[in-house]
């Protein structure tokens, strides 16, 4: 595009200036975003790999399907489509803060890098809300040794596995132990009735717990949870240092630290490492939640 | 306003003085191409939930979305990032390098997926327990 303003001819490669017509500082930074994106590409590669050698995955439409104050209604894609735009958004706030700098705009950056934290805040709130809802979340599960348990999705656990039948599901409450039995009615009640569930008999809270039309999976490939939380908080490190590095620059800026050096090209790489994340994100989107 | 001397060898500066109209093109043209993946997501989940889902139907619209996501990355690097205005010597050493992922995913995937059928053809331990009932713990342990 703009090549175009390069005059024919032009020696990049004699010396005296930048071959990349860029800084130092600027070139590096695409440099370090390059080699950031190997580490990222070859996470979700390896998540990937193991995806393809196992013969069942958790469906993410299945994991990821609630919604804050939403209750145990069935939204799927919903609230990581919101962090989605949330982080979209914040990259037009900061590209708008990078060209408010091209103008010598220092108020109109100050604005929009407001903006861009507060994004950046708003989306690593969503993520730590994501996370709590999985690590505490409780599904039933068939475990290998026949008995049913209630399990959170964790780096060890995950109960995300096939289907199992109502059959099956009946014969297991029947080798059940009484505490996994009573977790199991704890976690069916929604908070209208409270039953002492320490103290019913295994008869009783079968009884129960079949009376509430209990659905039971088997436990998933061990791998979901590592993987998952492995690189969404790789990805939220990056997000959180992004918007600690987006303090600095917003705090630089308003002790007028660009005006007085003529230019604003932090921002533009800080910029470019916000942009970044946001780019990261929408892989991680579409290897996590979409296929 | 955008002529400063932010580096002595810099031979030119890009004109950054056109308004932020691109900015906001591009930013409606990711939401929308978001919306549309989201659309193919919810798709796939219905057909998922369907009986006797449509693998090859699944596929092709997970297809669809990669190359979507594809097409929002451009966009972000080249808009967002300003690649699009940097000089084609630094573009090339950006992106010649990243070409190397294309193998790396067509490897890895394809290593995954024969390790699933090398498993499924030799790791029958269903067979083993009918056969040998005394070794089936052990066999359904290392499971």
């Amino acid at each position: 595009m703009s090549t175009a303003a390069v005059q024919q001819g032009t020696k990049w490669w004699s010396g005296g200036k930048s071959p990349f017509n860029a800084s130092y500082g600027k070139v590096m930074m695409w440099y370090f975003l390059m080699s950031d994106a190997f580490t990222f590409g070859a996470f979700l590669i390896s998540y990937g790999t193991i995806r393809f050698s196992v013969n069942d995955w958790a469906d993410p439409n299945q994991v990821f399907n609630s919604f804050p104050f939403a209750g145990h209604a069935n939204l799927p894609l919903a609230f990581v489509s919101l962090m989605t735009f949330i982080l979209i958004a914040s990259s037009v706030t900061m590209v708008l803060a990078v060209h408010e700098g091209h103008n010598m705009n220092r108020k109109g950056v100050e604005k929009y890098m407001i903006l861009t934290i507060i994004g950046g805040i708003a989306f690593l709130s969503c993520q730590a809300w994501e996370w709590t809802h999985l690590l505490t979340g409780e599904h039933v599960a068939l475990l290998n040794d026949g008995t049913l348990s209630v399990l959170p999705t964790t780096v060890k656990t995950n109960p995300w596995g096939a289907a199992v039948s109502h059959e099956a599901v009946a014969a297991a409450l029947q080798n059940t132990p009484q505490t996994q039995l009573a977790a199991i009615a704890a976690s069916l009640h929604h908070g209208t009735e409270v039953h002492n569930v320490a103290a019913m008999s295994n008869a009783e809270l079968i009884k129960f717990i079949e009376s509430a039309d209990l659905h039971a999976s088997q436990t998933g490939p061990i791998a979901f949870g590592g993987y998952f939380f492995g690189i969404t908080g790789f990805h939220g490190f990056h997000v959180f240092s992004g918007v600690i590095i987006n303090i600095i620059m917003y705090i630089k800026t308003k002790l007028g630290h660009f005006d007085q050096r003529g230019h604003y090209e932090m921002i533009e790489k800080a910029g470019l490492y916000w942009h970044f994340v946001d780019l990261v994100w929408v892989f991680v989107f579409l290897c996590f939640y979409l296929i | 306003m955008s002529e400063h001397a932010s580096s002595p060898e810099i031979t030119f500066h890009p004109d950054h003085s056109g308004g932020t109209k691109q900015i906001w093109k591009t930013f409606w043209l990711l939401s929308a191409l978001t919306i549309v993946e989201l659309i193919l997501g919810l798709l796939i989940y219905n057909i998922h939930k369907g009986e006797n889902p449509n693998h090859t139907l699944v596929l092709a619209f997970k297809g669809m979305v990669c190359i979507l996501t594809l097409a929002k990355a451009y966009y972000i690097v080249s808009i967002f990032m300003h690649l699009g205005d940097e000089v084609r010597n630094l573009i090339m050493t950006i992106i010649v390098p990243l070409c190397l992922f294309i193998w790396f995913i067509a490897a890895f995937l394809w290593d995954g997926d024969s390790w699933k059928n090398l498993r499924n053809r030799y790791n029958r331990t269903e067979v083993k327990i009918e056969k040998v009932a005394p070794a089936a713990k052990e066999h359904g342990a290392k499971d």
